[in-house]
């Protein structure tokens, strides 16, 4: 009897590890896939002028691949979605976890969750059919599709992860610390922003890693409001991203030529972006812990 | 009830996936050449195609009217784009590649066959609320150059001008490009990956100008006349509106079609065939 629950017992431990070799597969794959596809663009065309040059013509008779306008789009992209994204989702935080009656709590918090559910899409065409004409009358530029509207649109795209995260973050501050600084004569939004906040540091940093890993890994929403023109990036410029110059491109190119072959390449600069945010991560969770 | 949708949802994906499989998993069966008496027989099988987007409704059209015409056969279409579809048929994965170009050298050489099925009007718009109704091909090639860069200078009002168009590698920016000559040169403000962003964008914005096909032409834009001709189905088949490009079948040369892939092609570049891809905004090459 105990034999056989043990055999049962291994049994399901080997199911178990087996899904989650399927996850641990998934990415080994994808990983090796994306290195060997995009090491070859990247050898053909030299690291320096694929990484450095400002020009981006992959279809012209003499073909020009510099994806540095794309490397500092994202970067500007996501830098300015985190500006506009970091304060307002830490207050709503702040506000959720502390101040917020449990009624407008339960309003505020399933609104966000509503947020985070709405697919990239709807984000990019609400942004087509609002914000790009609005930007256009706002700053009487002569198109709205732009750097600036991208940013905007993130920007809401990421409140939902960094607002979910910091609220946990701040509602795992022990009670004592917040009760001591009470006691000391502090008033209440003190506390939040003096002890609060500083203990819930770490957490609310990776909530922000989480905002960036989000921004730079979005196409859809971007690609409708952006302008998607590889232009050096400007606030009133139109743009494209590192996502939308994979994402546009891919299904024209044909199979083995430079240009697809410089497309891996992009999707392979992009990974390693995610892989060092996600090291970030890592690194502010880990320290959230101890 | 929810749950019962839910459920007649995942199996009818289900059945969809099952007969896309199938679809792409179909390589021509033996027997060449039967296509000419295949009225008689009751044809079974798969027709999968594979491309352009822009040649959706005419191949839409096109193959529920053949499925209703053949009991037995399915046919599905994979809209993936023209490089796509060219590549798809290159490497068997579907019967016919469906392309808004004409091949490139390098795509013919690989051993594949090109038939013009119809032509598609390419048509310039702008904005309703934009006072300019006629440019010629050498103005509009002036615009998207950047030469011209402000609507007073061909009779509109003193506004800068907004060039919108499609991504590199769309087949209806080549076609748009090779006809106004332009290639390489346009100083686009905005490039869209569809057809419906560019119309979008354009109805948004009073100032811009863009390029559609005349198939997905919609009343929020306003399309101008070239050199005096406006875009309709009767301007582009006589030659007379010059913007516009082939939409193109693609087939193998060195393997036949299957039964039913061939009776479809047949079906779709017979004369017959010229209404259906009439009401679908283009026009017959038959």
């Amino acid at each position: 009897m105990r034999k056989q629950q043990k055999f049962m017992e291994n049994f399901i431990h080997g199911v178990f590890l087996l899904l989650g070799l399927v996850t641990v597969g998934c990415v080994l794959l994808i990983t090796v896939y994306l290195v060997l596809s995009g090491i070859p663009g990247i050898r053909r065309i030299g690291v320096f002028s694929f990484l450095f040059r400002s020009t981006w013509e992959s279809t012209a008779k003499e073909p020009v691949f510099g994806i540095l306008p794309f490397i500092l789009t994202s970067i500007y992209g996501t830098a300015g979605a985190i500006l506009f994204g970091v304060p307002i989702g830490f207050l709503t935080a702040v506000y959720l976890a502390k101040l917020a009656p449990p009624k407008i709590k339960a309003i505020v918090e399933s609104a966000v969750s509503l947020l985070a559910g709405i697919p990239s899409v709807v984000y990019g065409l609400v942004g087509m059919l609002i914000l790009v004409p609005g930007i256009r009358k706002l700053f009487s530029v002569p198109d709205g599709a732009s750097l600036l509207a991208a940013i905007i649109v993130l920007a809401v795209m990421i409140l939902p992860s960094i607002i979910k995260v910091s609220v946990t973050a701040l509602e795992a501050v022990p009670q004592e610390y917040e009760d001591a600084s009470l006691a000391l004569g502090a008033t209440p939004i003190e506390t939040y922003f003096r002890v609060s906040a500083p203990a819930a540091k770490s957490g609310i940093a990776a909530a922000v890693v989480l905002g960036v890993g989000r921004a730079i890994g979005e196409a859809m929403a971007v690609m409708m409001v952006s302008g998607n023109v590889p232009n050096m990036p400007g606030l009133f410029q139109s743009v494209r991203f590192l996502t939308t110059a994979v994402a546009s491109e891919m299904s024209y190119s044909s199979a083995g030529s430079l240009q697809r072959q410089a497309l891996f390449s992009i999707a392979l600069v992009l990974y390693l972006f995610i892989l060092m945010i996600n090291a970030a991560l890592n690194f502010f969770l880990k320290r959230s812990k101890t | 009830m929810k749950k019962n949708q839910k459920r007649i949802g995942l199996v009818m994906t289900a059945a969809i996936f099952c007969l896309t499989l199938a679809g792409c998993g179909q390589t021509p069966a033996g027997n060449s050449g039967a296509g000419n008496n295949s009225e008689s027989a009751k044809l079974t099988g798969t027709v999968a195609t594979d491309g352009s987007t822009s040649m959706e409704k005419v191949i839409g059209a096109l193959g529920e009217a053949f499925e209703n015409q053949n009991d037995g056969v399915t046919f599905t279409y994979n809209p993936t784009g023209s490089g796509s579809g060219i590549q798809a048929v290159q490497e068997g994965r579907c019967d016919i590649g469906l392309s808004s170009r004409n091949l490139k050298e390098e795509e013919a050489a690989g051993g594949l066959e090109a038939t013009i099925l119809a032509y598609d009007g390419i048509a310039v718009i702008v904005s309703p609320e934009n006072p300019v109704v006629d440019l010629d091909v050498e103005t509009i090639a002036k615009l998207y150059t950047g030469e011209i860069t402000n609507w007073k200078d061909v009779g509109g009002n003193d506004a800068p001008v907004v060039l919108i168009g499609r991504e590199a590698g769309s087949g209806t920016r080549d076609g748009f490009e090779s006809i106004t000559d332009t290639k390489e040169q346009c100083q686009y403000r905005q490039e869209l990956t569809s057809t419906g962003d560019v119309i979008t964008a354009v109805a948004q914005n009073p100032d811009a100008i863009g390029y559609a096909s005349l198939a997905s032409l919609k009343d929020s834009v306003k399309a101008v006349t070239v050199g005096g001709v406006a875009p309709t189905e009767d301007t582009v088949k006589d030659g007379s509106y010059v913007i516009q490009r082939p939409f193109v079948l693609v087939t193998r040369k060195d393997t036949a079609l299957s039964d039913a892939a061939q009776a479809f092609f047949e079906f779709a570049t017979s004369p017959d065939a010229a209404e259906l891809i009439a009401n679908a905004g283009a026009v017959a090459a038959n």
